[in-house]
């Protein structure tokens, strides 16, 4: 099964990522400025908001109704979509995905298409397969067309170029940006006119557009976009054919749904109260906007996660990325650590049960456990006990000899009284390492000194006094 | 009321204080408690690790089951015993013992809450006259919800200088085994715990959890910052003319 861009290696090295990442003082200084920025806004909306507990509630039973009668809402979804003008398609994999697009975007006869944000596409690695059969796909989303532009990878779900400050992003645009003004700074509006001046001359000439969607609606066929800065709008209107590739699990059953769903993200993407352009189309509206409309929904893994009991709440997702900028761990490493198109706490589970643990085992172990990102979760997924399931899975799939043994070894130590009295006083060995500890522990020394034992064990004074 | 102490692995093994200090607390307050010398770990440690060990479950139901309450000095290992031990028999296909393990652990308390729950009271008759402040750990905070309750215990302290701790609810960076598996993940979320400590000037770190005291107890030994790390028994057990 091809993933495309799901994981961008076998077996992603987070914990070698992540030791480099944390070294790298600009991209800290501009991860935690931005996830500090986001969380503030975004705790202040939720605060005014005296329903919100009740509206996560609801948002995960809307998602838990989908997922649960997954079947029969993507053909409602297809039967009023058809019957609206629109073409569906299915695909299994990125590969067949891609295929699908490719094929459509040939029909037309173009060989140049428009892009909305898109996670789905970012994960089958569509730009890339576009690519390689004479296809060009331009970005339009202004931190994507900042990815696009410098051959990088996006590092956020919802913030794809947040590792960049604007004095990095004006280099990026002088550089690879050909109608970029000589005299460019790195003044935010001066930034924003220029790439503004260079995707106004795409909108009006692309006759195709290629999107992802935010919500899929089961009972009109209706897909919609949320988005902050119009240029989506432009590629979902302006173009003769449009391309959607939705994941399965985008349904929501009915258009009332949105309500939910509409209050919830915004404020846990952006931290905004609505955002400031949310599209919606049902088919084709004849001589308005697209003519030629197409649905690709893809799986690409989404049934194996819908398989695993505990961590088919992570199909809940709707992709606000709040979790990463709650994340302690995400703040210190960015997202490229995570070698996953999905990163941080989401990512650290979702990837793994699309992909098969076996394939990403040391994504379940990002994380300290610290339970933020379950609390701002807007669909209230449990991602800690995700999380331990998960290591649970890796651990039976990727056996460790040394790891195991060391477990066993404590387990035993640990399964009876006798065995147990025996083990504590051996802790009194700790004193001569507390400074310098022979490896694995020296992972911990190398930081931290291990505690001076004491005299004697608990147990020890409860027995004599 | 029969109530057990469960002093957790860690606290038996290396930081015996805290349990002393838990002793000495629920004495004071008229408890009779007992230690039952079969307990060892309720398997959090391994659990988080990707191990499930369900004989660790069953020792800890089969120690404790027989008492009205349990109480632990740790919001971790109370978190895991609530959170943990019944999805760990569930793995096992050990539908008995997933339910007694329900059980016990409903009646298993980490110390505030069981001085404020079920003792109902938030002033111990401690004495500390030092510059104190308070580090929520995250199962203290986000898996058992104690909100206000050791900050009250703490604010009826006498002579206690409670200063808060900025930044609080952000995690250390131990997460047990996390801190081998990610270390320089882990030290850098440490660095950050330990500026918003100094920051404070207070003379004692305090917290519901040995283990998060241990690693950033470890770091401030480390760079001499001089600031002495207690578990909130220990504050909570002081009374005048001892410390």
């Amino acid at each position: 099964m091809s993933y495309g861009e799901l994981i961008w290696s076998e077996d992603p090295p987070f914990a070698q990522n992540a030791s480099k990442a944390v070294n790298d003082s600009q991209l800290r200084r501009n991860v935690r400025k931005a996830t500090a920025t986001i969380r503030e806004r975004r705790a202040g909306l939720v605060a005014e908001t005296p329903d919100w507990q009740e509206l996560r509630h609801a948002g995960a039973a809307i998602k838990d109704e989908v997922l649960h009668h997954l079947d029969e809402y993507l053909t409602q979804f297809e039967r009023h979509a058809t019957a609206r003008g629109a073409h569906v398609h299915w695909a299994n994999d990125a590969q067949e995905a891609n295929q699908i697009v490719t094929d459509l975007i040939k029909q037309t006869g173009h060989t140049e298409v428009i892009k909305v944000k898109s996670m789905a596409t970012q994960e089958i690695g569509l730009v890339e397969a576009l690519k390689q059969h004479g296809i060009s796909a331009h970005e339009t989303d202004l931190a994507e067309l900042i990815i696009q532009l410098s051959h990088d990878r996006p590092s956020h779900i919802v913030v794809p170029a947040l590792h960049r400050n604007r004095a990095e992003i004006r280099e990026i645009f002088a550089k690879h940006m050909p109608d970029a003004p000589k005299d460019l700074t790195d003044d935010p509006h001066a930034l924003a006119e220029a790439a503004r001046v260079h995707l106004r001359r795409l909108f009006l000439k692309t006759k195709t557009a290629i999107s992802g969607a935010n919500f899929a609606i089961a009972e009109t066929g209706g897909l919609l976009v949320a988005e902050s800065e119009g240029n989506g709008r432009m590629c979902l209107t302006l173009p003769e054919t449009l391309i959607s590739v939705v994941g399965i699990e985008k349904l929501i059953p009915t258009f009332k749904d949105l309500e939910v769903f509409l209050q919830l993200l915004p404020r846990s993407a952006t931290g905004e109260r609505m955002n400031p352009y949310n599209s919606i189309w049902t088919g084709v509206a004849k001589n308005d906007g697209p003519q030629n409309v197409h649905v690709v929904f893809i799986d690409n893994g989404r049934t194996r996660a819908l398989a695993d009991q505990v961590g088919r709440q992570a199909l809940r997702c709707i992709r606000c990325a709040a979790c990463l900028n709650v994340c302690p761990v995400y703040e210190r490493t960015g997202g490229h650590a995570y070698g996953s198109t999905y990163p941080g706490p989401i990512g650290a589970i979702l990837t793994p049960l699309m992909v098969g643990v076996e394939h990403a085992p040391q994504l379940p172990f990002a994380s300290s456990l610290c339970g933020a990102c379950y609390e701002v979760c807007p669909v209230e997924i449990d991602i800690p006990t995700v999380l331990v399931k998960l290591r649970h899975d890796a651990v039976k799939a990727k056996p460790h000899k040394a790891e195991d043994a060391a477990f066993a070894a404590a387990a035993s130590a640990m399964s009876g009284r006798r065995r147990w009295t025996l083990a504590l006083k051996a802790a009194k060995t700790l004193r001569f390492l507390r400074h310098t500890a022979p490896p694995p522990l020296s992972r911990w020394t190398r930081t931290r000194d291990l505690p001076d034992p004491p005299a004697e064990p608990f147990r020890e004074w409860w027995r004599k006094r | 009321m029969r109530v057990a102490l469960f002093a957790t692995c860690l606290i038996d093994a290396l930081f015996p204080d805290a349990g002393k200090a838990t002793v000495k607390i629920l004495e004071r307050l008229g408890q009779r408690v007992e230690f039952p010398l079969e307990q060892t770990c309720c398997g959090q440690m391994h659990a988080n690790s990707g191990y499930f060990e369900a004989a660790l479950v069953e020792r800890y139901v089969d120690t404790f089951e027989p008492y009205d309450a349990v109480v632990a000095p740790s919001a971790s290992c109370v978190g895991a015993i609530r959170h943990q031990h019944a999805m760990i028999a569930n793995a096992a296909n050990d539908d008995a013992l997933a339910q007694r393990a329900t059980k016990t652990a409903d009646k298993t308390y980490e110390l505030s809450q069981f001085l404020t729950d079920v003792l109902h009271t938030d002033d111990v008759g401690a004495y500390f006259p030092h510059r104190v402040t308070y580090h929520p750990t995250c199962h203290s905070l986000r898996m058992l919800n104690l909100g206000d309750r050791p900050l009250r215990l703490l604010s009826n302290v006498k002579g206690i200088d409670l200063v808060e701790l900025p930044r609080n609810d952000e995690c250390c960076g131990f997460g047990g085994t996390f801190s081998i598996k990610n270390p320089d993940v882990s030290a850098a979320m440490l660095a950050d715990k330990m500026e918003a400590v100094i920051e404070t000037n207070a003379e004692v770190l305090c917290a519901g959890d040995r283990s998060c005291l241990m690693h950033i107890g470890g770091g401030l030994e480390r760079i001499r910052a001089g600031v002495k790390t207690l578990h909130l028994a220990e504050i909570l057990a002081s009374i005048e003319g001892e410390s």
